[in-house]
């Protein structure tokens, strides 16, 4: 069943695209990451022109957030207070992304950019992860002591001026925390193509110290704002939005969030984080080779 | 452009004329686009209507409008491939297809060849940039590689069938990422290695209905289009979640 793109300007399998929308809105809905990192490459693969992959890829990521809020709002998952000044924030970086993604896209290094952003990101990220969720799953099973009390959040995050109290985070931090922490994802947002939550959830868990039971709910309420304004920055920019191809992702994606929302209520969290941490992992792992490795086409074009 | 070329060639009133068609004069992209064959065909009209013993052979080009392409090439600059070259071309054709009743190498010699731009290695690039010789034509056989990897730039020897030395026809094929724009179909008559008559017929590609009203108003409303598509998935994700909740009661 081929179906035209207008804006990609080639036609697709519509069974593809559903299908690859509900693998990445599972794993949306089960970690609270929007599963950008692996929509963009994928529709890269599959042959949509770059610009149109990244923009089209954060339209639908929106719609997975929703579907993904809704789901944990109704078991008290999101933190909105927390999450308006996360959003805030990357309302600011996705401005400032934009920028740098134009810079970068003149020298002609936005590829080896992004590339070397998403080893050095997903490899430390994913490294820290895994051995905090090994960590864990070892104490769950009784064969190592828990470690001693971890201090409640990073010593820098202590030291900000000015301090808000964020009931269900369980947090009394500043929130210019949060308010960096939304700006940082933001540029990645635009940057990369990424919601931003495999960034957000190591970093609410391990530098803010929140609750880890509002985490993903709240990541997502800030990734819906940050990709909604990274589409409208990607549509009167780039002009590359393709509401077709965000269409047939957002079908397979918000029913697969709700799918993968009810799943992650049945597994311990500490596998949820290992296997997150792991897929991570291989997808750094995946782009530090592609850099080594000779690629398929050594010329690009670009329209001038 | 080369017309004026081919009628100063022509000269002679007793050469053979060309009387060539294309199946259509547009091709529509609709939503269930994927791709489009188009039939040109034609008939060759020999002086006082006798077919000689060697009939003329027949060489179509079927050309997409020309655009500006900055091309890059990667090199391994510290253990990682990067962009590291680049070169310019003004006129790039987004499509080109050529058919022929033989194969172009017994039809042409390499300097006609050249001058028609008959084969995927003689289009006219135009480069405009100052990189050395050597690079320029590393960067003409990048560009063209890569075009014929995406089944943009097609080369496809004896697709001409010649009936009884008079009327021929090529199918030529469009793919389904094929750009959008005026396209040429040029008919060309080759006897004893020289172009002897051409004939040029436009070819319309656009995209019709609902994939014109999309594009259009993602290029003329840009921000009003934007909010549409955020719109759309806050409306997906809205539905799907509350039609999920209630069936779980």
């Amino acid at each position: 069943m081929d179906l035209y793109l207008p804006i990609a300007g080639l036609s697709v399998n519509v069974l593809v695209i559903v299908g690859l929308g509900g693998i990445v809105g599972i794993l949306s809905g089960m970690f609270g990451v929007g599963g950008g990192f692996l929509t963009t490459p994928l529709l890269i693969f599959y042959g949509i022109p770059p610009a149109v992959a990244v923009a089209s890829s954060s339209t639908q990521i929106t719609g997975a957030s929703v579907s993904g809020v809704l789901a944990h709002r109704r078991r008290q998952g999101v933190d909105f207070h927390m999450g308006a000044v996360l959003a805030a924030g990357g309302a600011i970086g996705s401005v400032a992304g934009g920028y740098v993604f134009r810079w970068l896209q003149r020298t002609g290094q936005i590829d080896t950019v992004v590339a070397i952003l998403y080893v050095v990101l997903l490899g430390s990220i994913g490294t820290l992860m895994t051995k905090e969720a090994v960590q864990s799953i070892a104490v769950m099973r009784g064969r190592a002591a828990p470690p001693a009390a971890a201090r409640r959040h990073h010593p820098l995050i202590t030291a900000l001026p000015l301090r808000w109290r964020f009931y269900r985070s369980g947090l009394y931090v500043s929130p210019l925390a949060p308010l960096l922490l939304g700006f940082v994802a933001g540029v990645l947002t635009v940057l990369l193509g990424v919601g931003g939550g495999f960034l957000l959830v190591p970093a609410m868990i391990y530098l803010l110290g929140m609750s880890t039971r509002v985490v993903v709910g709240t990541s997502l309420f800030q990734t819906l704002f940050v990709t909604a304004a990274t589409t409208l920055i990607h549509a009167t920019t780039t002009k590359a939005v393709d509401i077709v191809l965000a269409g047939l992702l957002l079908i397979g994606s918000v029913t697969g969030a709700q799918v993968g929302a009810r799943f992650a209520q049945r597994v311990r969290p500490e596998w949820l984080r290992l296997a997150l941490a792991l897929i991570v992992l291989a997808v750094a792992v995946r782009m530090a080779l592609g850099l080594g490795w000779r690629p398929d086409d050594i010329y690009t074009v670009q329209p001038l | 452009m080369l017309l004026p070329l081919a009628a100063l060639l022509l000269g002679g009133a007793a050469k053979p004329q060309l009387v060539p068609d294309v199946s259509q004069d547009r091709v529509d992209i609709v939503y269930s686009f994927t791709g489009a064959e188009l039939l040109l065909f034609g008939a060759i009209v020999y002086p006082g209507g006798r077919t000689p013993a060697h009939p003329a052979d027949v060489v179509v080009v079927l050309k997409g409008p020309a655009e500006s392409m900055l091309l890059r090439e990667k090199q391994k600059v510290a253990g990682i491939w990067l962009n590291a070259d680049s070169g310019r071309f003004r006129s790039v054709p987004s499509f080109y297809a050529v058919a022929s009743s033989a194969p172009l190498s017994r039809i042409v010699d390499q300097r006609t060849a050249a001058i028609y731009e008959f084969g995927v290695d003689n289009i006219q690039l135009s480069p405009a940039s100052s990189a050395t010789p050597e690079a320029q034509r590393r960067f003409e056989a990048g560009l063209v590689g890569l075009k014929r990897k995406m089944g943009l730039y097609v080369e496809e020897p004896g697709r001409v069938r010649v009936r009884q030395g008079v009327l021929y026809r090529a199918r030529m094929r469009l793919p389904a990422r094929v750009p959008v724009g005026t396209y040429t179909a040029e008919t060309f008559l080759v006897q004893d290695g020289r172009v002897i008559a051409a004939q040029v017929r436009d070819v319309v590609v656009e995209r019709r209905g609902f994939e014109r009203l999309v594009a259009g108003y993602a290029q003329d409303h840009a921000l009003a289009y934007g909010l549409g598509a955020v719109a759309l998935s806050v409306l997906l994700g809205w539905a799907a979640g509350a039609a999920f909740g209630r069936k779980r009661g």
